[in-house]
């Protein structure tokens, strides 16, 4: 039996090995599906729901969903476009995301998929939630301001770096990362050299003492979207 | 901590197996106790299981009737969902208030009485209700509540509050509540005499495929909601591989307007166990839980005493009624105040000791269960259904009800009507039909299946409940033409965002959005093109969300503008100057206002 | 045939967004050949002289006052053009929103490490505006017909979108013409 598994993405045959996720497959071949809580490494979440693509018909979680013999997946429509920025709209008011002193900006993920999307402002009503700033640990911080709830560092502490330093408390709109400790981070091992810290795609798990080190202008996503990377490893391989 | 309190930890976690996998048990157990976990007890729970404290933390926060603060000896939750804000709530909380001289969600300076609401308890038939501790208090109005704290100021003990009991096994020494059973209406499958071992008997005579093919041959379907065919599911479960496998009862009745579990767990609890069993024998699995959601804590000590008659009697436990190589027990995981329990995959999550996330899926429960393990969850209802169809076969179930729904619903039905109450009905039911039988006569809008499902109006009173049509997991709200359609919705949506398990953006996000501009139509700040809003919203929140509860919840909102659209209509108004109708003035220079102590100077020309 | 108008606004915003339009450098001249400014900081032109066609505004409602000369653009403006973060956003002032706003004025006028204020009272003023209870992006106030984010805008990205709606082009902008700081 054939270990290779042939599907489509916007109407282009692919074929990836059995057991790949939509998302990974689609990135074997050139194919940038926009992602936030995903992280190559670590086990998939599946929580931001950016990476939503409609398989056989049915919206579902590209990070999540393994790839089926004949399924015909559509990433780049317009319908698809519609709900991630939505989405990408509705984690920008949850939270407060001050990009412009922000030390993430210009390598923020989050921001990058609005640049991407070419969002102007979200539709939705910003709601300004009062959330707390753990200070307390003398090289790193988290800036719950800007915690878009992903899972990354929580996962990469523990699945890379071998700690338990992190984890969800509470539920719904109050849901928040938590120090495995009393009082914060600085009960914990966590330190500023864990594979965490460079797992936080937006401002909120940060080291400390190091901020603005890059110039505008020479930031990860000043010149081109994110993705990109992705989408023009396929051209090169094309040419 | 004292030295008391850590004892009782520890011994609680060694009578648990140090199990991390039982920490439910052990945090109820701690909450019961102490009316808190503290920070000291998460230390050590973490520390006896060998888990991080802050995954205990996280199952702790979690849950609604568990807490790391200080609660009162007497934690009064006032049951809050439409059935009771009609009856009365507001009128209660207050009474409330004033009585024990305390706001929502505030402990009493003597440290007796903490006052909260929680979502629907399932008393919707005898509401407004409350639960006193794990005591359940019905029929409450405010004449009754300054009795009630009165009496409980003298000893904090809610039981005595039970002056008078229930009919059937609310009565039962074990069980010793209030709450009535309002069977209105028998039908042939679920409220019928019952002796125990009699549908297994018959089953052990048959194969395991012959019992999954009865299952099939009966056209079975989940009676959960979403109708999912059961021996399909059986099929599945019995194909996985595992070297264990597991049969998971869903007695976490958490939406509201629900109740006939609650019924069928006082009445009928050995026609689930033996569902179980049978579902058991189907598949090969050797452990049964049934997941008893909190609310329903005064049904504990019952069920696991009926569990103990059927292992004397052989009915559970090794070699059942002597088939060797058939072993077989149960045991219940109660819950602790969280909707989303409900949800299969969440509900596995529950029972294994985490925090009642959802589960990604695939891989589904019947190929990756409880531990990793093919899983079977199915409703109570559906359990007992299984019972009779092994017990009277599978022609005499499919012979009820209609083609693509066989066999009998229950229905919990509440609100405007005279006779409100569990019913039993052929599936195939006229809305029509079922309002008159339950006295309503003056029917405006039904809500069939809880917040989840939908709100229809007249114009789909001729509609019938069945999978094909009107499928619902029991749910009938009533409503009178003086009901406030929108403030249903809104009653809805507090309780989606109140029940988000926050997991996925759309739905931790997005519900408070659409609450947010409900609340803003129903101010009359809302605009023509708000409609569009909610719409957009709503899909998006639908499509994109990763369980059932996200993919449901716009639901009040959608049905309710295609149902009722005037109700919208009537509020909306377009501002012509380019203004946001949302945005007050006044009202956003209240405060400065107040600290300036003069109100706003106009400058404008 | 006269010009098209444009007028401009800073509300809570520190005028850095229109430091960005003078940044537009000689580009200026190509600009005031397509338009008159009306009512403007930049010719400290103080009412409107009638309708104008772009009204552009700079940072967010953050008094009775920015309200006011908000919804004053609204009435006057065909196009109205949120500017900047603070405008979008609420931006840097909106810092404050998760505060309530008697601690704010406290910590301001009371308590602050910086403070000498002897009476201990909060200015009361009938002439200084009362703060809103929060800073309002200006499309939470009015409707708004486009955004330019950026902490400021760039003068490439002010140009270009006034320029593209004075010929009633679609505002179209590349990539690395829309940030956020």
């Amino acid at each position: 039996m054939s270990n290779t598994i042939t599907f489509s993405i916007d109407g282009k045959e692919i074929e990836c090995k059995a057991g790949r996720t939509i998302l990974d497959a689609a990135e074997e071949n050139g194919i940038y599906i926009p992602r936030l809580c995903h992280r190559k490494g670590v086990s998939p979440h599946g929580s931001c729901r950016v990476c939503t693509v409609i398989a056989n018909g049915k919206p579902m979680a590209a990070c999540t969903t393994p790839v089926t013999p004949g399924m015909v997946v559509e990433n780049d429509a317009e319908e698809v476009t519609a709900m991630r920025k939505a989405i990408i709209e509705m984690l920008f008011v949850e939270g407060n995301h001050f990009c412009m002193f922000c030390e993430k900006s210009g390598n923020c993920e989050l921001q990058a998929l609005a640049y991407r999307f070419g969002i102007a402002a979200p539709r939705y009503p910003y709601l300004f939630p009062h959330r707390e700033i753990d200070f307390g640990h003398p090289d790193v911080f988290i800036d719950h301001n800007r915690c878009i709830l992903c899972a990354r560092c929580i996962r990469t502490s523990r699945e890379i770096d071998g700690k338990e330093v992190l984890g969800f408390v509470e539920r719904g709109p109050r849901k928040k990362v938590a120090a495995n400790a009393e009082h914060g981070l600085r009960e914990t091992e966590i330190a500023v050299g864990d594979e965490a810290m460079a797992a936080c795609p937006v401002g909120a798990l940060m080291p400390k003492h190091v901020g603005y080190q890059v110039p505008i202008g020479k930031r990860e996503f000043d010149h081109e979207p994110i993705g990109s990377d992705i989408e023009k490893e396929a051209k090169a391989s094309t040419k | 901590m004292n030295l008391a309190e850590r004892s009782f930890i520890t011994k609680l976690c060694q009578s648990c197996g140090k199990d991390p996998h039982r920490l439910m048990d052990i945090i109820i157990g701690v909450q019961g106790a102490y009316a808190r976990v503290s920070g000291d007890a998460m230390n050590l729970i973490a520390a006896e299981l060998g888990l991080p404290r802050v995954d205990v933390e996280s199952a702790v926060s979690f849950y609604q009737f568990l807490s790391k603060e200080q609660k009162g000896h007497v934690r009064i939750r006032l049951c809050d969902d439409i059935i009771d804000r009609m009856y009365g709530f507001d009128r209660i909380l207050k009474a409330f208030s004033e009585e024990l001289g305390i706001g929502l969600n505030q402990t009493t300076p003597d440290g007796k009485f903490t006052f909260e609401t929680t979502a629907c308890i399932g008393m919707c038939d005898q509401a407004p209700a409350a639960l006193m501790n794990n005591v359940v208090v019905t029929n409450l109005n405010s004449d009754s509540v300054h009795d009630l704290v009165e009496s409980l100021r003298k000893n904090l003990n809610p039981e005595q509050l039970v002056k008078k009991t229930g009919n059937g096994n609310n009565s039962h020494p074990l069980v010793r509540a209030m709450v009535q059973n309002n069977i209105r209406r028998r039908g042939p499958v679920i409220f019928q005499d019952f002796t125990p071992g009699e549908a297994l008997r018959k089953g052990l005579a048959m194969s395991p495929m012959e019992v999954i093919r009865s299952v099939k041959t009966a056209r079975l379907r989940g009676r959960g909601g979403a109708g999912f065919p059961t021996g399909m599911k059986w099929e599945f479960t019995r194909a996985a591989a595992g070297d264990r496998k597991f049969i998971m009862c869903n007695a976490d009745e958490g939406e509201p307007g629900t109740f006939k579990d609650r019924v069928i767990l006082t009445e009928k609890p050995n026609l689930i166990f033996e569902g179980m069993t049978l579902a058991g024998y189907a598949i090969g699995a050797g452990e049964g839980i049934l997941y008893l959601r909190g609310e329903y804590t005064y049904l504990l000590d019952f069920l696991n005493e009926t569990l103990k008659e059927r292992r004397a009697s052989g009915l559970l436990g090794k070699s059942i009624l002597g088939k060797d190589g058939f072993d077989f027990d149960i045991r219940i995981q109660l819950g602790a105040g969280a909707y989303i329990c409900g949800e299969e995959t969440a509900l596995i999550s529950s029972c294994e000791g985490l925090r009642g996330d959802p589960k990604n899926r695939p891989p589904f429960p019947a190929q990756k269960g409880y531990l990793g393990y093919p899983t079977v969850v199915n409703n109570v209802e559906t359990f007992c259904c299984v019972s009779r169809i092994i017990e009277h076969g599978a022609g005499w179930f499919a012979e009820h009800g209609t083609k693509g729904s066989s066999g009998t619903k229950l229905l919990s039905v509440s609100g405007d009507c005279r006779m409100p109450g569990v019913y039993e009905v052929p599936f195939g039911i006229s809305i029509h039909e079922l309002l008159e039988m339950v006295g309503a006569d003056d029917t405006y809008a039904v809500q069939i299946g809880g917040p989840s499902g939908q709100l229809i109006g007249r114009a789909d009173f001729q509609r019938t409940i069945c999978f094909d049509d009107l499928a619902t997991g029991g749910a009938v709200m009533i409503f009178d033409e003086d009901r406030d359609v929108l403030e249903i919705v809104q009653a809805f949506m507090d309780f989606f965002v109140h029940e988000s398990c926050g997991y996925c953006t759309p739905c931790r996000v997005g519900n408070v959005l659409l609450k947010k501009k409900l609340e803003e139509i129903r101010a009359g700040k809302g605009e023509p093109s708000d409609l569009e809003y909610l719409k957009s919203l709503g899909e998006t929140i639908k499509a994109t969300s990763r369980c059932g509860l996200g993919q449901t919840s716009p639901n009040p909102i959608l049905t309710s503008m295609a149902h009722f659209p005037d109700a919208y209509l009537k509020l909306l108004h377009e501002d012509k100057q380019g203004y946001q109708p949302t945005f007050d003035l006044d009202e956003a220079v209240a405060t400065a206002a107040r600290i300036a102590g003069h109100g706003r100077v106009h400058h404008e020309d | 045939m006269s010009k098209p108008k444009i007028a401009t606004a800073s509300l809570a915003g520190c005028f850095g967004c229109h430091m960005s339009l003078l940044d537009i450098d000689e580009r200026i001249l190509d600009l005031v050949e397509l338009v008159d400014f009306d009512k403007s900081p930049i010719n400290d032109l103080k009412k409107f002289t009638g309708k104008v066609q772009i009204g552009l505004i700079e940072g967010g409602c953050s008094t009775d006052e920015n309200v006011q000369v908000l919804r004053d653009f609204r009435r006057h403006c065909e196009i109205l053009i949120s500017v900047g973060d603070c405008a979008t956003q609420g931006g840097i002032p909106a810092m404050r929103n998760t505060v309530p706003l008697l601690e704010c004025l406290e910590e301001a006028y009371c308590n602050g490490p910086t403070v000498y204020n002897p009476s201990g009272a909060i200015p009361n003023d009938p002439e200084v505006p009362l703060l809103l209870d929060k800073v309002y992006p200006c499309h939470e106030v009015v409707k708004i017909d486009y955004f330019l984010p950026g902490c400021p805008p760039s003068a490439d990205t002010l140009f270009q979108a006034i320029v593209a709606l004075l010929k009633n082009e679609p505002v179209d902008l590349p990539y690395e013409l829309i940030k956020y700081d």
